[in-house]
């Protein structure tokens, strides 16, 4: 079966000049080649310290940023070739939750209206059964059919990232990104979306990218998940996996960094410090030496190749479990 | 209504509002209200001192000034109202679509709408006036000229920062249009702050096109403008000073009301802004 | 600073031409013929051709764009078509004028509208506010030939204080200062109502903020907190507003000119419209433009006196 997402090599890079009266360019290479599929019905997650290009792959693969290279595959068609017509049609089918409850709703528009909006626009509903629809998707998230009149200044923030979560499913999507969906709520609320966002997985079969720096969530949500840092993914594999016996130093910082339930896991490396370097002057060789409590002379020199093994794979001259320690 | 409630609690809207409300009236009654024929021109009531059946007076050629004020209102009211609707509608669109455009569009759009905005406006307003000639669409297109470029830099300030909210990147998703995107969600979100400005450019607008008939590019006579009148008066400042104090009163409210609207209106959608 | 001052300089020349362009563009957007337009009527076609020739307007436009940037860029404004005099000279007789006019209406506009501005933001509410808020929106909306002739009625007809109008003898300075009085306050109390309201708004912002109520904390005395810390901070968009004003100014200052009969640019440019003359309008026009653009750079430099983060950028 052919996953509903491909990403093939995914790149972006923004570009600003400054300065007189000799301007430089700078590059920042916000995504630097990512490659990834996600499977109908699945949870992907994509994680990484604020500033790794997450959100900006998010948004790349929705093409919301146009993506400099690579390739975007959903259901099989590519993406990037598609024409804008063929794009409107294949959008609806690929959804986005953002991370700011906030500013996702449109002040001045009616619950009711932001929710028909989507099919009326499409042809697929109007009137009468446009108004039946948008209170079918407010019961499915949990809200009474009384908040299509009200205005989003009217909502707490987990009632208002339901709305979003109700116009992302307005159209019948297969694949939501989810862009740090409950980062901005009470840990209280946290768990109440998360839970929504799994039954409608459960009852949409819908497949998920879930971008977040929450090591908690997403090891709780996804099943497989992707680690990026510097514009790259380091580290990919089962989430299980991935965190219970993670390859990549970063990982294992990542980890070692948030709370983990088991004490067996506890670090054996000390805890590695340190901001995460500019992506507009990234560090030659393997991106991650100079955080790196293993780097050598080809860490310096050369970005490590991908190494997989059993869907779990990564990008490391000296990967845990990769012989490392025995070459010692 | 919550918006003119909050408008009319402000002391210096309701005052503004009651003197709009008074030259708007005047100008749509002014057939009833009138005395007399504003162009009934009359040898022997000339420069007759206001009181008496000339209530403020008669002018050189023997004309009622209470009349030709009353017709000047609507003169005042037309070309303020269309020179800023037209400014509105096109400087606003500019502002908007460069706004969201970005990028070198966007650079190129402002760089020329400055030129525009630091040339100054009366004396653009002067030069158009005098090429066109001093016709009534003349003034309007004067006017609206020099308001564009103010209107393209109100509309774009808020698009900026609108588009960068995320419900317009979930229209982008949802398959909308950037045409519905900017018009359909954007624009009711910057109306109000662009209307408030519209009636403190109101304001500007009666203002030029006063002082461009002051100097003798208004609407030609014997239609009664009130820049027109001043003019008038100013020639006869000596014997009829009356012809002069009306007219300029009568500007002064008008212009007054629009700002007070303004900044009240400014108050209440704005409420950070209250007061200032 | 030194590079701050040649960036500057070196964006002020885009504008500049950008300007330019825009005069060229406005005066040739004259529907019909300038020539025929100038002659009026009757005149004869050999007439209007040969004024046509002689402005070079038989000439394709983008020759006479080169020709006209040529011509301002390299100092050149021009001879005026109706008394032959060059436009400078005639602009450099009544600069004293303009000069003194304009000073002295800064003057009463800094000096009535920066204190009133701060008090009124001090007393946010008060008596003394609400009287500035009043006042500054009552002189906004004067239409400042109306308000020249409301001063010119009371203080030169009715109480006969200032009695005199018109040129002044540069040579003679009661004679100057006298026939100054009137227009200066005319022009100057508009800029004043317009510096209060400015400067309130300012004062307001910066008290606001956080770093004022840190020094209020740190026990310095509320007088220095407000012209320590908070004139001094106001000061920028005070600067940013008055290099704004500078196009209001002008238009003003053509209007106090009419109603008082000083000599002036506008008296110049009202003349030049009712004559007709087509080349005084244009080098006018571009003086103006020069003129702004002059301003807004000097605005900008005052920018880095001001606020010392500017130098750096």
């Amino acid at each position: 079966m052919t996953p509903i997402l491909e990403v093939a090599g995914l790149k972006k890079h923004f570009s600003t000049t400054r300065g007189f009266p000799w301007p430089v360019k700078t590059v920042v290479r916000a995504v630097d080649g990512v490659d990834f599929r996600v499977h109908r019905g699945e949870a992907f997650g994509l994680v990484g310290e604020s500033g790794c290009g997450k959100s900006t792959a998010a948004r790349a693969l929705l093409r919301l940023i146009e993506p400099d290279a690579g390739s975007i595959r959903f259901d099989g068609t590519d993406l990037r070739a598609a024409s804008a017509g063929a794009l409107r049609t294949l959008r609806q089918r690929m959804q986005i939750v953002f991370q700011d409850p906030y500013s996702a709703l449109n002040p001045r528009r009616a619950i009711g209206r932001t929710l028909a909006e989507p099919l009326i626009v499409h042809g697929r509903a109007r009137g009468a059964a446009a108004r039946e629809a948008a209170a079918a998707l407010l019961a499915e998230v949990g809200l009474p059919a009384a908040a299509m009149a009200r205005f989003p200044h009217e909502f707490s923030g987990g009632q208002r990232q339901r709305i979003g979560i109700a116009r992302a499913l307005a159209l019948r999507p297969d694949l939501i990104v989810a862009d740090e969906p409950v980062s901005a709520l009470d840990v209280s609320v946290q768990a109440q979306i998360l839970l929504l966002l799994r039954q409608l997985q459960a009852s949409r079969n819908l497949a998920f990218v879930l971008v977040s720096h929450d090591l908690g969530v997403v090891r709780w949500f996804c099943a497989r998940v992707a680690v990026m840092y510097l514009g790259r993914i380091v580290e990919q594999g089962p989430a299980a996996q991935v965190f219970a016996a993670p390859r990549h130093p970063y990982t294992r910082m990542l980890r070692d960094a948030s709370p983990v339930p088991d004490p067996a896991c506890r670090a054996v490396l000390p805890r590695v410090v340190g901001e995460i370097p500019s992506a507009a002057a990234p560090p030659a060789g393997c991106h991650f030496h100079p955080r790196c409590p293993r780097a050598t002379d080809i860490c310096r020199a050369t970005w490590p190749g991908w190494t997989e093994a059993a869907g779990h794979g990564c990008a490391c001259h000296h990967p845990d479990g990769g012989g490392w320690g025995v070459a010692q | 209504m919550r918006f003119i409630r909050a408008m009319l609690r402000n002391p210096t809207t309701s005052v503004g509002v009651v003197l709009c409300i008074v030259v708007v009236l005047g100008a749509l009654l002014a057939p009833w209200l009138s005395p007399h024929d504003p162009a009934e021109q009359s040898i022997l009531d000339r420069l007759q001192p206001p009181g008496g059946e000339f209530l403020l007076g008669t002018d050189t050629f023997g004309r009622d000034v209470l009349a030709r004020i009353l017709w000047g209102a609507r003169i005042s009211l037309v070309i303020a109202v269309t020179s800023i609707s037209a400014a509105i509608l096109i400087g606003g669109s500019i502002g908007m679509v460069s706004g969201y455009a970005g990028g070198r569009f966007d650079l190129l759009v402002m760089q020329v709408m400055d030129v525009m905005l630091s040339f100054p406006s009366l004396i653009l307003g002067l030069i158009v006036v005098a090429l066109l000639g001093p016709a009534l669409l003349n003034l309007v297109i004067a006017i609206a000229l020099t308001a564009i470029a103010p209107f393209a830099r109100i509309a774009r300030a808020p698009v900026l920062s609108l588009k960068q909210r995320a419900f317009v990147e979930a229209g982008r998703a949802l398959g909308f249009s950037h045409a519905r995107v900017l018009f359909v969600h954007i624009l009711p979100n910057i109306l109000s702050e662009v209307l408030v400005m519209g009636s403190l450019w109101m304001a500007t607008a009666v203002r030029t096109e006063a002082s461009l008939s002051f100097i003798g590019l208004g609407v030609k006579p014997p239609t009664p403008t009130w820049g027109g009148m001043m003019r008038d008066g100013f020639e006869n400042i000596l014997d009829a000073p009356w012809l002069s104090i009306w007219p300029g009163l009568a500007i002064l409210v008008l212009v007054l009301g629009l700002n007070m609207v303004g900044d009240g209106l400014r108050d209440a959608t704005d409420p950070k802004l209250a007061g200032t | 600073m030194i590079a701050t001052v040649v960036r500057r300089l070196l964006a002020a020349i885009p504008t500049l031409l950008a300007v330019l362009t825009l005069v060229f563009v406005i005066v040739r957007i004259v529907p019909g013929d300038p020539a025929a337009a100038i002659l009026g009527d009757r005149a004869t076609p050999a007439a209007v051709a040969a004024l046509q020739a002689k402005l070079g307007l038989d000439q394709p436009v983008w020759a006479q764009y080169v020709s006209f940037l040529r011509q301002y860029l390299s100092g050149d404004f021009g001879v005026s078509m109706v008394t032959n005099r060059p436009i400078l000279a005639d602009v450099a007789a009544v600069l004293p004028h303009t000069i003194d006019l304009t000073l002295a209406a800064m003057l009463i506009g800094t000096l009535i509208g920066i204190p009133a501005g701060v008090s009124a933001a001090l007393h946010r509410n008060g008596v003394i506010d609400v009287a500035a808020r009043l006042l500054s929106l009552i002189g906004l909306s004067f239409p400042v030939f109306v308000s020249g002739i409301f001063l010119l009625l009371a203080f030169a007809l009715h109480w006969r204080i200032f009695p005199v109008i018109g040129n002044a003898n540069l040579a003679d300075p009661l004679d100057r200062l006298t026939k100054l009085v009137l227009p200066a306050a005319t022009l100057g109390l508009v800029m004043a109502a317009y510096i209060t309201r400015v400067t309130r708004s300012a004062m307001l912002q910066v008290l606001s903020e956080d770093y004022i109520r840190t020094a209020r904390a740190k026990g310095v005395p509320w007088r220095g907190v407000v012209w320590r810390h908070g004139l001094r901070n106001a000061g920028l968009p005070v600067v940013t507003v008055v290099g704004l004003y500078v196009g209001i100014l002008i238009g003003n200052s053509v209007l106090t000119e009419i109603v008082f009969n000083r000599p002036g640019l506008g008296r110049i440019i009202v003349g030049a419209l009712n004559q007709r003359d087509y080349t005084t309008l244009q080098g006018l026009m571009v003086i103006y433009c020069f003129l702004i653009v002059v301003v807004n750079l000097l605005t900008d430099l005052a920018y880095g006196v001001i606020d010392p983060r500017v130098k750096q950028a």
